[in-house]
């Protein structure tokens, strides 16, 4: 139930509570026969991104998902949901992979960002997010991407572009974390909710600026008070969603590439002067 | 994931602040502009000699940041650059606070409308597009105006069949803009990947300083890619990346030189070399005109 809307620092709370179910716990609610699949073959297994072959109600899926643990073990293992480069290249193994067998890519978002580290940087991590982001793009198969929590960054973004993109209801989806914002633009990390309220960053907000699809209701309260209605709330998404796209892609692979790239495409706010050239010309005076 | 402060921070310690220049100045009690303090070696030099120079120290070789206007002067044949799109400016996305009154502040102070160039040109007589960032305005993040002119450029490169050379710098996506400027690495990296279908060659020449959310997209995808010596080139900030690791990391880490060992840059090229490296460049990857015989055609 969406009742008067939360302000953004009130829901970051909520995606913080402990008991906030991860993509862990809705993977087995969701799918069936979820089989996971490691490693980049390339040099590592990151366990803050895994993936693998799954059945949704009959359907083979790939199955993304950025991951933060639900305990401090887990967080240790997979790294508080901050991948390294190895993560991002699984998953675009896994993506490959799903492209060659016609399955649909289900992405579950969840992560602070990229994880800023001096192996991270050695083995490029900007790469491994822009060559993510430029093969997303041209996927000859639907890719769907839920945001459960925190989408942070360009880590978030290297499982975000999509057809379309959903996002639970107290989710966030950043440029930066509230952190990173605050300290950037005033040099003060403490005002975090400050930050968390001017960024526009909640579903509704992301909806007004055409980058969010659709929001997908959590249980009253949270998703932490009923985690099972919130997975059905997200299998119903899920459901409908593939319907669509898979209409969509049988209308032609061009048109839902070409729908893929101008729902980036037309995101941007800026004016022309009057009588300037709207298109690249050959004769405009340098 | 940038931490922009910092890392400008980190960048105005590696390359001396403008109060750096007035102490220095102070020192060898020698009017302003008359000489050039490298920031790296800290060796002297006359202005004039430092600019004939392209602006690179004669003593270290390092390679400092030019405007976008000067990188096109030592780059374009003479007169060859016609500018895409100049008279597209900023709007405030999400109403950030004084976002509108600096852009105007910036817009003259820099005679740019935001900070990238764009447009065609000829390099040795081989007609390209290119892209120009100028890191005088914002540190070159990439917003809406940025996002967009590149995504025309490289769209309008790859229905002209023409070669984009962009010569990247940046503080990575641009805060005030919001959730908008993180979707212009989608739309910047999504124009690429057309023009790669479409058989166009693209050439990224990373300069100081490129980093954040402009390496996790179009300056790390060229099918080519240069550095300039010794220039900042990373993802995350080292600020961060030493909070993180709570150790001070060497002088080299994230340089052009640590790219290109650990594999991310195709070769490091001296600026006076660039314009000649990028004309062979482009030559090489020029289709050949001549079918051969018996070749079918597609």
């Amino acid at each position: 139930m969406i009742n008067e809307p939360l302000s953004a620092s009130r829901r970051l709370d909520i995606i913080r509570h402990k008991g906030r179910p991860t993509a862990l716990d809705y993977i087995p609610m969701i799918f069936d026969e979820f089989f996971e699949l490691h490693g980049d073959r390339l040099c590592g297994d990151d366990r803050a991104i895994i993936g693998g072959v799954a059945s949704f109600h009959g359907t083979p899926v790939t199955v993304i998902a950025e991951v933060k643990g639900r305990d401090l073990e887990e967080n240790q293992q997979c790294n508080f949901g901050m991948p390294h480069p190895e993560g991002y290249r699984k998953a675009l193994r896994l993506a490959k992979q799903a492209e060659k067998f016609h399955r649909p890519i289900i992405c579950l978002v969840d992560t602070p960002g990229a994880y800023p580290g001096v192996e991270a940087e050695k083995r490029g991590q900007g790469e491994a997010i822009a060559r993510n982001i430029m093969e997303f793009m041209m996927l000859k198969t639907p890719v769907i991407s839920i945001i459960l929590g925190e989408g942070g960054s360009g880590g978030a973004l290297a499982l975000a572009v999509c057809d379309e993109l959903a996002m639970l209801e107290n989710s966030l989806y950043s440029v930066i974390s509230p952190k990173g914002f605050a300290s950037i633009l005033w040099k003060d990390a403490s005002r975090e909710r400050e930050a968390c309220d001017i960024m526009k960053i909640t579903a509704e907000d992301l909806v007004r600026l055409k980058v969010c699809d659709r929001v997908i209701p959590e249980a009253d309260g949270g998703a932490h008070n009923d985690p099972q209605l919130t997975a059905e709330n997200i299998s119903a998404y899920i459901s409908e969603s593939l319907q669509n796209l898979q209409r969509k892609f049988q209308k032609g692979l061009d048109e839902m590439l070409n729908s893929r790239y101008n729902k980036f495409r037309v995101v941007g706010d800026f004016d022309e002067f009057p009588h300037s050239d709207t298109q690249p010309s050959d004769n405009a005076a340098e | 994931m940038m931490q922009f402060d910092e890392f400008f921070s980190v960048v105005r310690q590696r390359l001396g602040s403008d109060k750096g220049d007035e102490s220095s100045k102070k020192k060898t009690d020698i009017p302003a502009g008359l000489l050039f303090k490298c920031p790296r070696c800290r060796s002297v030099t006359f202005i004039e000699e430092f600019e004939r120079n392209g602006k690179v120290c004669p003593n270290c070789n390092y390679h400092s940041r030019l405007t976008a206007r000067e990188r096109l002067r030592i780059t374009a044949d003479d007169g060859s650059f016609r500018e895409f799109d100049r008279k597209m400016i900023s709007k405030n996305p999400i109403d950030f606070p004084g976002y509108d009154a600096k852009q105007k502040e910036l817009r003259e102070k820099t005679g740019l409308n935001d900070a990238v160039l764009t447009g065609r040109a000829k390099i040795h007589h081989e007609d390209v597009v290119l892209i120009v960032m100028d890191s005088n305005y914002m540190m070159a993040s990439m917003g809406s105006v940025v996002g967009e002119r590149i995504t025309r450029a490289i769209e309008y490169a790859t229905e002209k069949k023409l070669p984009v050379v962009a010569f990247t710098a940046s503080g990575g996506a641009r805060m005030q803009e919001g959730i908008v400027s993180l979707m212009q690495m989608a739309k910047t990296s999504g124009a690429v990947a057309r023009h790669n279908e479409a058989g166009g060659l693209y050439i990224s020449v990373m300069t100081d300083p490129t980093t954040g959310g402009v390496t996790a997209s179009f300056a790390s995808l060229g099918d080519i890619i240069i550095a300039e010596p010794k220039v900042l080139i990373g993802f995350a900030g080292r600020r961060v990346i030493e909070g993180t690791i709570k150790q001070k990391l060497p002088d080299d880490f994230q340089s052009a030189e640590f790219m290109l060992e650990n594999g991310f840059v195709d070769m490091i090229v001296e600026r006076n070399k660039m314009r000649r490296v990028l004309a062979h460049l482009i030559r090489l990857h020029r289709m050949p005109e001549i079918k051969e015989v018996g070749s079918d055609d597609k």
